[in-house]
């Protein structure tokens, strides 16, 4: 289980996230996870080894505000998570527009969960031919 | 400046660090994963082995033939299959494939 | 005011091992702003993961980095463990370390090495990768493999060292620590190397801090952090200090890199020195399940892995934050204003990991 989280809003996410700043939390880093009907957005903040999280809840579809204005190094996984799952990030200070990990023929937001969507491996053809 | 002069001299005077590898080969540490060897006698063709194998390098079937077969391109050389394997019919080979 | 030009740096660059494209702004020869162009080895692992099962994951997250590893299956295995609330044994404890140790020892050589080469001292690269050497031989006779160790599993460690090895590594660490004694002064005291490595790409502790940067790269600007302080595996009992500089260039990087592979040789030695006897691993029939986030301290600095179970063989997510894609933020920072035949040191002084930072 993870400890310290707090459950935060589209709209109070970027006071939030000011907030944790000058109290002396270092960012960590940025997780997206697709959980079916919304994705989950974690934010990592990071004081003496304690792990410090805010959990967001998006909507598929909607866009999520930026905080590379606040924390410049967010920018990278900000575009990270606008590559695989497709989320339109609003306000980057750097966007790449979807081309940041993959290119023009790559598979399209592949981490996420399209029904019937999966990587087919070239020892088993068979098998992930039948999930389809 | 000059600080790795000595060395340069040490090197001079001393034997070769690397081999000249065809005609001469390092031998294989004992438990070293070189290649993945089966004795077909004992194997009793459960499939288990292919089944958890994290990258799909081995092949097993039952009909018509009981045959197992390795694809040394894709195996990984893990172990995890020697492991897994009931009748312990798989082992390392410590010497690695020779490129030929 | 002349203009402003813009010139690739890499993705086949001299001084890369692996490929990353720096757009580099250029106002004559100085460097106002550098924009990183990845992509080139992304592989999709983290879905790849998710279509395996998490035994076989623990084979699969070696092979996010050819060089730690070790530390991302030993992160990973934590990971699972702490979610299916398994203690592995005291002794698998201490063979983490001793294998994370090992790890780090060779990487540093490896990025010393490198940087070594970066800035044209040919020589000393080659002598630091002949003693990198001995390292991977210790590492091939304990485990069977060079690099992709697969020693570590979810509860526990694969395989034991016998007292026969142990003394091996030992024997080793002496060869090891005798040549570094001949190679280090030259990589820290010598006047040429000063004259490339001195007052080049400074971060200072703010910018640091701000960038999230982490590992030798946030040591070396004075920031102390270090996860092994934090103790997990057997790390709590083997007393590790943080090995902190405060210049912030890219000697104080190098100096730092060159203190803690000293600090590896002594703390393999103590845990050698009190390695239990006992078994090696806890056998376990449940699924992971829940959320958790595991740190780790790497050669390059802090990993994170998140991951989400959902009591099935599979894993709904896994996701790997390495320690390089941390750090490209502060690189940026440190690329501002420097000039452009420094660009190739500093970008392998903070130890650049591609295959990770895309995986």
């Amino acid at each position: 289980m993870i400890n310290n989280v707090e459950n935060i809003t589209v709209d109070n996410l970027l006071d939030k996230v000011a907030s944790k700043l000058p109290l002396g939390f270092r960012f960590v880093t940025m997780t997206c996870v697709d959980c079916g009907e919304h994705f989950d957005i974690l934010y990592h903040f990071d004081k003496n080894y304690e792990l410090t999280n805010f959990r967001l809840g998006l909507k598929k579809g909607e866009p999520l505000p930026s905080i590379s204005g606040l924390i410049f190094a967010a920018l990278v996984v900000e575009n990270e998570i606008q590559d695989l799952f497709g989320i339109k990030v609003n306000g980057l200070a750097l966007d790449y527009e979807g081309r940041f990990l993959l290119t023009e023929t790559a598979p399209e937001r592949p981490l996420c969960r399209v029904p019937g969507v999966m990587i087919v491996e070239a020892g088993k053809p068979a098998e992930a031919a039948e999930v389809k | 400046m000059f600080t790795l002069i000595g060395n340069v001299f040490k090197n001079l005077r001393s034997k070769y660090a690397t081999r000249l590898y065809p005609y001469e080969v390092r031998e294989s540490f004992a438990g070293s994963r070189g290649k993945l060897e089966i004795d077909p006698d004992i194997c009793i063709y459960c499939g288990i082995c292919a089944k958890r194998c994290p990258a799909n390098a081995i092949a097993v079937t039952r009909k018509p033939d009981k045959t197992w077969t390795l694809d040394p391109y894709r195996c990984i050389v893990c172990s995890y299959c020697i492991d897994v394997c009931p009748k312990k019919c798989l082992h390392m080979n410590a010497k690695h494939r020779s490129p030929e | 005011m002349a203009k402003n030009t813009i010139i690739p740096f890499g993705p086949q660059h001299p001084v890369l091992p692996e490929p990353i494209q720096l757009r580099l702004v250029l106002d004559e020869e100085r460097v106002v702003s550098a924009i990183p162009v990845v992509g080139y080895v992304h592989r999709g692992l983290e879905k790849l993961a998710e279509q395996k099962d998490f035994l076989q994951d623990t084979y699969l997250i070696e092979r996010i980095c050819g060089i730690c590893s070790f530390i991302h299956s030993l992160t990973y295995s934590m990971g699972i463990e702490s979610m299916m609330g398994l203690t592995p044994p005291p002794r698998a404890q201490y063979l983490r370390v001793i294998w994370s140790e090992l790890h780090r020892m060779h990487s540093h050589l490896l990025a010393v090495g490198l940087l070594a080469d970066a800035f044209g001292f040919e020589n000393l690269f080659m002598q630091l990768w002949r003693t990198r050497e001995h390292i991977m031989d210790a590492m091939e006779a304990t485990t069977g493999a060079r690099v992709m160790l697969g020693t570590c599993c979810p509860g526990g460690v694969r395989k034991d060292i016998d007292p026969e090895l142990l003394k091996f590594i030992l024997t080793t660490l002496v060869t090891v620590e005798k040549e570094m004694d001949e190679q280090m002064p030259v990589l820290l005291n010598d006047y040429s190397v000063k004259q490339r490595l001195c007052g080049v790409g400074i971060l200072d502790k703010q910018t640091a801090y701000e960038r999230g940067a982490v590992g030798p790269t946030a040591r070396a600007s004075g920031i102390a952090m270090d996860l092994r302080t934090h103790g997990y595996a057997a790390y709590g009992e083997l007393a590790v200090e943080p090995m902190v500089e405060t210049d912030g260039d890219c000697y104080a990087r190098t100096k730092v890199r060159v203190r803690e592979l000293y600090q590896s040789i002594s703390i393999i030695r103590k845990a050698i020195g009190q390695i239990p006897a006992g078994p090696i691993n806890v056998p376990f029939k449940t699924k992971p399940d829940g959320e958790v986030i595991m740190r780790a301290e790497q050669p390059r600095g802090e990993v994170l892995y998140y991951l989400k179970g959902n009591g099935s063989d599979m894993l709904e997510r896994l996701r790997v934050r390495t320690p390089t894609f941390a750090n490209i933020p502060p690189v940026l920072a440190m690329l501002a204003g420097c000039e452009l035949a420094d660009v190739g040191v500093i970008v392998i002084s903070i130890d650049p990991c591609i295959s990770c930072t895309e995986r």
